[in-house]
Formats: structure tokens, C-alpha cells, sequence
């Protein structure tokens, strides 16, 4: 029956060589931590993915219910922690998988560094996973926000304090990002469309990039 | 694009005349144990994934996520800290020579070296050598980089007063009745400003946790207390007796 379908759609739509292209290759032995056990530190990307992954869906159930604007953007997370069923564990994954990834990313970095994986011809990759480590770190900015307790209010209050002595730049980008001159309703407006918009937008097209240039290029050799 | 010979025309779109068989690539040819991605790889993956996910959620219900009081932008007194994975960045401007007058060294100079080094990494070390032993001046810089991000978050976590944080943070429910005669006289004379509107305190102490008399409070209301200053308390007598008694029964109602 499911071959049936695939094969009808097959027909139509010839999805055959995509499916080869993202699922039908080899793992190399040196990577497989079946054959090597230190090869686990290989893994810590595929974990990261997996990750952002569950931080995806967690965010998606967390916006069911938390409302973006000052009056009651703590009243929701505080609703959301103490009354909703099983809304405590979302958030609570969503809280520490902010940090296991970052752990995981750095992780993977060094890895990577460590195997001199991002030499030729990887030297795209290497710069565009430097890129999603930034995004990262954006959006653990802009999520600390957004629960508007005490220390949300304050570490953002630095946070923008430290972007202002950047010359030039630093006051208009403390403007965009605060949405004025105080750190108030607009910023935390502000905050949850970066949060939540832009840079998952960027980040989803900067894995879909290290991921195609994974499968064109394969990954680095034993050393 | 697939042109000429093997495709046929429908409506105005050209399509392959013939299906290619749906065949898996033959890998015989590779070097060492390789192993198919799907599904043998990924189901190795996902039981490591699942491994990992246990931990996950041990630590999430162990831990429940923190969350402070609402937002006062008005508390002055609140010492900032950031999320951990900044702490090193923090820390790194309370040094002398990256902060006051050489600010621009903490907040751009070092962080911008180091992150566009790490952007830059595949064309600073360009050589063939892909062993970390073999190329000392990358590995070395990078070990450079890693302990001092660590040291940094160390001692950030370290010299900071957790105890302190904790209980600044703490959500207060004081159980204070509104409607009360006292908590009007409290609220029309100046006390709200400093004491906060549920007794819990902002630039003035919290009240919830007082332990002062009623005589002492009268005193206090009108004569003022170290950086509280006299005559704070504008009212006639027997609003002061009901507003210090209100004090000292809301003080009770929550110990």
C-alpha cells in the first residue's frame, strides 16, 4: 500500500534522487561509533540538530500560550509554569535546551576544529556553522527576555548598555533593537519577532546550507 | 536540466519518457566498514538521541526553569547577571584594562579578534595538515581561547553573590489586605513609594519581614530612619495608630 503511494507519486513528482540525495549514502567507518567508540564526538552535531529541533517544537507549544507585551508576558509564563498540564516540562526543555545546545555546538565546534575538518574544500561549511553559533547566541539573547521576570529586564538592560559602546554603530543598534530609548514594551515586542521570526528564519536557511554542503562534500576523511 | 532523447512532451511540459529503477547505489567499492545511512546509521543515532533525551528530561523535571519576580524597572538595587553562556564576556569587562576608559578593549577588540579568528579559522590556517600535533600554532590558540572562556566563566560564577541572587529575584506572595482601613492610610501617605505597593520593599526595606513594635513604627513614620527621612508620615494620630498596627498584622500574617 505505501509503496503504492510512493510509487504513484514517484511517477509524478520523480522524488526518487531527492530521497537519494538526503538519505541514500554511506557512513564511512571512522565516524561510527559501532566500529571506533571514540567516534562519539561525532555525534554532538547530529545532537545539536536534534536539539534545535526539540527547542522548534517546544517554542511552538510555549507561543500557545504566552502573550508578548509587558502586562502579561510574566503573568502567562507564570501561568504556563505553575497551571497548564505539562507546562512546566515544556517550558523546562525549552529553558535547558537553550543551554544543552550551546554546550552541544561548542562541543561540535571544537571537534570539528580539533579533526582540521573545515580545511579544503570545507571552508564554506566552516563559516556558515560559525554564522548558526552566532544565531545561537542571538536568539539565547533575545529568549532571555521574554519571560520579563527581574533578571530577564536587567541582563537585557546590560546586554544593550555593552552594544551601545560599540562606535559608530552602537547606539542605532541598541535603537533597533530596543525599539526607543527605554527598555520597555517595544523591546520585549521586539525581542519575541527576532525570537521567534527572524532569527529562526536565518538559522532554518543556514542548516539547510551546512547541510547541502555535508551531502555534496561528504564528511572529512580519518586523520 | 534533462534535455532531447527520453522525454516526452505533456500539455506544455516535458517529462522523462521512461522511469528510471528505483535502485540503491552500490557502495561495494568503498574503503573500510561503511554502513548504510537509512536505516542502519540513523537508527544507531537515534538510540544515542534517545539516550540523550532521557537525560533531558531527568534534568528538566529535576530543575524546574527559574523564574523571578515581574519585571520592576524602578528597582535600582537589582545586581544583572547574564545567562552563563555570556558570563565570560561579562566577567571580561570588570577587568581594568577592559573596562572604564578601555572599554572598547572588553566589548570589541578581544571578543571581535577571537570570534573573527574562529569566522576566519580556514584561512589563517591554510597549511595541509589536518592533526592538531601538526599544526601547534592553530591548536595552541584554540586551547588559548577554550581555557580562557572557561577561567572566565569560573570566576564570574565564583565571585558572584548566589545567595543574593536567589533572593532578590524571589517571587513575594504577601498575603496583604487591600481593602483595609490601614492599607489605605498606607497607600494616600508616602510610604507606597519606597515600601512598594504590597509591603515587599524597593528602594525602602521590605515591611513584610519587620519585626519592630508599634511604638517603634509610629517613631519611625515620623521621625525617620537612616536614609528615610522625617516627617514622612503627614497624617493625624489616629491614622498613624491604625497604619502602624496594620504594619505590625500584615508583618504577623506573613513570618
Amino acid at each position: 500500500m505505501l509503496n503504492k503511494i510512493y510509487d504513484w507519486v514517484d511517477e509524478r513528482l520523480d522524488i526518487t534522487p531527492m530521497w537519494r540525495d538526503i538519505a541514500d549514502h554511506e557512513v564511512p567507518e571512522h565516524v561510527n561509533p559501532a566500529h571506533h567508540f571514540s567516534a562519539f564526538v561525532y555525534c554532538f552535531g547530529g545532537l545539536t540538530f536534534f536539539i534545535t529541533v526539540i527547542q522548534i517544537l517546544s517554542g511552538m507549544f510555549l507561543t500557545m500560550y504566552y502573550v508578548p507585551d509587558i502586562v502579561n508576558a510574566w503573568e502567562s509564563v507564570y501561568y504556563l509554569q505553575n497551571e497548564v498540564a505539562f507546562g512546566q516540562i515544556v517550558r523546562g526543555m525549552h529553558h535547558w535546551g537553550a543551554s544543552l545546545v550551546i554546550v552541544m555546538m561548542f562541543l561540535h565546534t571544537l571537534r570539528v576544529f580539533f579533526t582540521g575538518s573545515y580545511k579544503k574544500p570545507r571552508e564554506l561549511n566552516w563559516v556558515v556553522g560559525v554564522l548558526i553559533f552566532f544565531v545561537m547566541l542571538g536568539l539565547g539573547f533575545t529568549g532571555y527576555l521574554l519571560p520579563w521576570d527581574m533578571k530577564a529586564l536587567f541582563a537585557t538592560k546590560v546586554g544593550l548598555e555593552i552594544a551601545v559602546t560599540i562606535p559608530v554603530v552602537g547606539e542605532w543598534a541598541k535603537t533597533l533593537l530596543a525599539g526607543g530609548e527605554i527598555i520597555g514594551a517595544q523591546t520585549l515586542a521586539r525581542f519575541f519577532a527576532i525570537h521567534v521570526f527572524f532569527l529562526p528564519a536565518a538559522l532554518l536557511g543556514l542548516l539547510g546550507a551546512h547541510f547541502i554542503m555535508i551531502r555534496k562534500q561528504g564528511i572529512s576523511g580519518p586523520l | 536540466m534533462h534535455r532531447g532523447k527520453g522525454m516526452k512532451f505533456v500539455g506544455d511540459s516535458r517529462i522523462p519518457a521512461q522511469r528510471k529503477p528505483n535502485i540503491p547505489k552500490d557502495y561495494s567499492e568503498y574503503p573500510g566498514k561503511t554502513e548504510a545511512f537509512w536505516p542502519n546509521f540513523l537508527l544507531k543515532e537515534w538510540m544515542v538521541g534517545a539516550v540523550f533525551l532521557i537525560g533531558y528530561l531527568a534534568l528538566t523535571i529535576a530543575h524546574p526553569s527559574p523564574l523571578e519576580r515581574v519585571a520592576d524597572p524602578t528597582d535600582a538595587t537589582y545586581t544583572p547577571l547574564p545567562d552563563w553562556y555570556f558570563l565570560f564576556l561579562y566577567q571580561l569587562l570588570k577587568y581594568k584594562y577592559a573596562a572604564g576608559d578601555y572599554t572598547l578593549i572588553g566589548t570589541i577588540v578581544m571578543p571581535g579578534l577571537a570570534f573573527g579568528a574562529l569566522l576566519l579559522a580556514p584561512w589563517l590556517d591554510r597549511g595541509p595538515e589536518r592533526r592538531p600535533a601538526k599544526r601547534p600554532v592553530a591548536t595552541a590558540l584554540m586551547l588559548l581561547g577554550v581555557i580562557s572562556t572557561v577561567y572566565l566563566t569560573w570566576e564570574s560564577v565564583v565571585t558572584h553573590d548566589w545567595e543574593k541572587q536567589a533572593k532578590q529575584g524571589e517571587i513575594v506572595e504577601a498575603t496583604v489586605d487591600k481593602e483595609s482601613e490601614g492599607y489605605q492610610i498606607y497607600s494616600s501617605q508616602s510610604c507606597i513609594g519606597c515600601h512598594g505597593d504590597s509591603l515587599q520593599g524597593g528602594s525602602g526595606p521590605s515591611l513584610l519581614e519587620t519585626s519592630l513594635k508599634q511604638d517603634q513604627i509610629k517613631d519611625i513614620a515620623v521621625n525617620g530612619i537612616g536614609g528615610m527621612p522625617a516627617n514622612a508620615f503627614k497624617g493625624s494620630d489616629e491614622e498613624l495608630e491604625k497604619l502602624a498596627a496594620f504594619i505590625v498584622e500584615t508583618a504577623e500574617a506573613n513570618k
